[in-house]
Order: C-alpha cells, then sequence, then structure tokens
C-alpha cells in the first residue's frame, strides 16, 4: 500500500498547493477529518478553517481555507477552496480586529441581513485565528 | 494650391487618429497580458471542479441530482458573455452569429429560447434584436469575480430547478491564441461528462467495481446541490474571465490592424500632396517663363 497520495489544493484565483502527501487535516461542516492513503471516496463541505497537511518528507505545513469542497478518491484528494491561504501569510492583529468588529455588530444586531453578514464575518475571523494558534503551536513544538 | 492644402489638413487628421489608434493598441497590448495571467490563474480551480464533477457522474450514487438528468427539451437558457466596450474586431460579431446559427437550430426543433446578457454588447444586441431576456449583467471591468455573475447563474439555475428551462448553454469567446478567439457555445446542464480529468490512471478506473459512491456528509442532496451550483458558476467565471482576455487580444489585434491601415493611407495621400504641389511649381514657372517670353 503507498503511504502518499496526490493532493491538490485550488482556489477559484489560483491554483495553491499540487503534490505528494501522508496524511491531511481538514475542517468538514461536520466536523475536523483526517485522511490517509486508501480513504474511501468521499464528498463533503469544509467551513472557514485550517488545512494541515503532512507532506511526503514529514513536513507538517499549514493553508486556511474559507470554505468550500474536498473530494476524496483512493489516490487523489481534491480541495476546491472559495480561498485559501498560506497560514504564514495570515495576519493575526487583522484577524482579531475582524472578530471584534463581527462581535461588535452581532451585538448591536440592526437587521436580519447584517445578522447574517456579521456571522459569517465572524466565523470567518474565529477560523483564521484557530489556524494561527495551529501554526504557533506547530513552530513552538519545533 | 488650394488642393494641396485640403490633403495636408486631411494627413493631419489621419495622423491625428493614428496616434489615436496606436495608443490603444499598447493599452490593449498590456491589459491582455493582465487578463491571461487572470485566465491562466482560475483554469486550476475549473479544471479541477470539472474532475470532481466528472467522478460524481462516473459514481452510482443512490441520490440522482436533477442537474445530472436528461429532460426533454422544449425551453433552452442561453448565458451568453461578450464584452462591455467595442472596437475590438469582429470579437462580438462573430460570438452573436454563433447564438443566432445554435438558437435557430433549437428554433427549428420547436424548443423556445431564453438569454442572460452579460457584458454591454450583449445587453445592446438584444435590446436591437428581440430575445427573451431574464437578466443582465455589465460593468465587469477588468477583474471580474466570481461573486458578480451568480445573480445572473442563479436565474438561470432557478428557471431549471422549476423546469421552466431543460437545457443551459454558456456563449462565449475561447482563446485561442493572441491571433485568434473562437466562439463557442459550452452545454453547462445538464452536465456532459468531459473526458477531463481522464488522465488519472485508467487501471486504477480498471479495478474499481462500477458500483462505488462517495460518503456524503452531510447528505447527498445538500452537498450535490451547493457543490454542481459551484461548478457552474466556476465555468461561467471561467467564460468571463478567457472572454476579457480574448476582448483584449482582439482589441490590440484590431487597434494595430488600423494604425497600419492609416500608415498606409497616409503614405498615399503624401503621393498624392507631392505631386499637386510639383504640379503647382511646374505650371508657375512655366506662366512665369512665357510672361517673360512675351515681354
Amino acid at each position: 500500500m503507498a503511504n502518499s497520495f496526490q493532493c491538490e489544493i485550488v482556489s477559484a484565483e489560483r491554483s495553491i498547493f499540487s503534490g505528494e502527501i501522508r496524511q491531511i487535516v481538514a475542517a468538514g461542516t461536520m466536523g475536523d477529518l483526517g485522511i490517509m492513503p486508501g480513504h474511501a471516496p468521499l464528498l463533503t463541505e469544509l467551513k472557514p478553517g485550517p488545512l494541515r497537511i503532512l507532506g511526503e518528507d514529514g513536513e507538517e505545513s499549514i493553508y486556511y481555507v474559507d470554505g468550500g469542497f474536498i473530494e476524496v478518491q483512493p489516490t487523489l484528494v481534491s480541495v476546491l477552496a472559495d480561498s485559501a491561504m498560506r497560514a504564514r501569510d495570515l495576519d493575526e492583529a487583522e484577524a482579531e480586529a475582524a472578530r471584534q468588529d463581527a462581535q461588535k455588530s452581532i451585538n448591536e444586531q440592526k437587521s436580519d441581513l447584517d445578522y447574517t453578514r456579521a456571522a459569517a464575518e465572524l466565523a470567518e475571523a474565529v477560523a483564521k485565528l484557530r489556524t494561527l494558534d495551529q501554526l504557533r503551536r506547530m513552530s513552538g513544538k519545533r | 494650391m488650394a488642393a494641396a492644402k485640403e490633403i495636408r489638413t486631411q494627413i493631419g487628421s489621419i495622423k491625428n487618429t493614428q496616434k489615436i489608434t496606436s495608443a490603444m493598441e499598447m493599452v490593449a497590448a498590456s491589459k491582455m497580458r493582465k487578463a491571461q495571467e487572470r485566465m491562466w490563474a482560475s483554469q486550476p480551480y475549473a479544471k479541477q471542479i470539472r474532475k470532481v464533477v466528472g467522478h460524481i457522474a462516473k459514481a452510482n450514487p443512490e441520490y440522482r441530482h436533477p442537474y445530472t438528468l436528461e429532460r426533454e427539451v422544449e425551453r433552452v437558457g442561453y448565458i451568453v458573455v461578450s464584452s462591455d466596450r467595442g472596437l475590438a474586431g469582429g470579437l462580438n460579431v462573430n460570438l452573436f452569429k454563433t447564438l443566432v446559427r445554435e438558437a435557430k437550430g433549437w428554433r427549428d426543433k420547436g424548443a423556445e429560447i431564453d438569454f442572460v446578457a452579460i457584458g454591454a454588447k450583449a445587453g445592446t444586441f438584444f435590446r436591437n434584436h428581440g430575445g427573451n431576456l431574464l437578466a443582465a449583467k455589465s460593468g465587469l471591468g477588468e477583474s471580474p469575480e466570481p461573486k458578480d455573475l451568480i445573480g445572473s447563474v442563479k436565474v438561470m439555475l432557478d428557471a431549471f430547478d422549476e423546469g421552466t428551462l431543460d437545457r443551459i448553454y454558456v456563449v462565449y469567446n475561447e482563446f485561442v491564441n493572441t491571433m485568434s478567439q473562437k466562439p463557442v457555445a459550452r452545454q453547462l446542464v445538464p452536465l456532459v461528462t468531459s473526458d477531463e480529468g481522464g488522465d488519472e490512471s485508467a487501471d486504477e478506473e480498471q479495478n474499481r467495481p462500477d458500483n462505488w459512491d462517495y460518503l456524503y456528509e452531510p447528505d447527498a442532496q445538500d452537498l450535490l446541490d451547493k457543490l454542481l451550483k459551484r461548478y457552474v458558476e466556476a465555468q461561467v467565471y471561467q467564460a468571463v474571465v478567457e472572454n476579457a482576455a480574448c476582448e483584449q487580444a482582439a482589441r490590440m489585434i484590431a487597434m494595430k490592424n488600423a494604425t497600419d491601415n492609416a500608415g498606409d493611407l497616409i503614405d498615399d495621400l503624401q503621393l498624392v500632396y507631392n505631386k499637386a504641389r510639383q504640379a503647382a511649381i511646374t505650371q508657375e514657372i512655366s506662366e512665369i517663363v512665357s510672361g517673360a517670353a512675351a515681354v
């Protein structure tokens, strides 16, 4: 059994990652899921959150996705992200500010539309912070 | 000298036009590079989602999404992607010609047709020539974003869901290379399974039973609905960015031709001007000479 599989991460704007990996951990709408080689075909939606990849050489890297889909085939995993970026490109201060902004507009709660938008923004900001947290823990380990 | 003066003014005005067209050519060239980059950049996503949808079509799902089922065609929808501005040679005209041909084919079969116009030129076309327009979107600018298109795509998909439309096409210019753009009509729904993505190992396909299916989370219906909507949006977005690259390329070529033609025209007029001037001088000399001889 091969111990690695092909992984493609693309966002609407560009291709983010493509290569052989050993494991991928993604934030599905029903909870986090870790995928190893030979996984059964699976199709699920992603929520905003971190995407952890264990490369073929054991190198771990973290990406951030804004939601999207993940498709698992026995030898291929495709992540169709709405938008994605490398975790280290994330700006913590900005994410924190966005979280506070969103929280504030939820508390004020003007109309339904504003509320849903603010809730989405909040979820996104929290997911970004979670990604950064993971990244920090990872680099702290080393 | 009256004729000579007129010619000189005309040369002047053609030179001004030439300056404008050559400036437009250069602007189009630089915009084309950017538009092309945008087109290449969005291709991986479009390709990947096409692959995934190809897998779904090959799978044996317990739930069949309406988008995967063919039904009898009574009404067809066309999403027409055109440019916002003109002066791009035959780009839009060729596109509309293709569209009219396609539409005629369906009318002959007794199907009704609805349109969605993306880009100002398509809007104008339908205003002038009629056609049942469901939605129009223009002013996308140079960097269109997927979210700008969601509205117009949704109109079409909603019509499909309600059963008013039985088939949806997108019509746009395909970027072959800088010199040539080809108008094409692609079927969006019901899904057509392309061979694209067939590159991933044929042997894997062989040793796999025919009746496999995905595990869906949360459930197949919701998920496929979202994914296939996203698929259609991605295809339309890809069409729009590709058309934008075509627009700039076509404009560049059209302006280059215009500049060259202006150069030829100036050369010709210069020749006529020189002849007229020479004729006037010769005439003057002969008048002076004959005048002197008479004295």
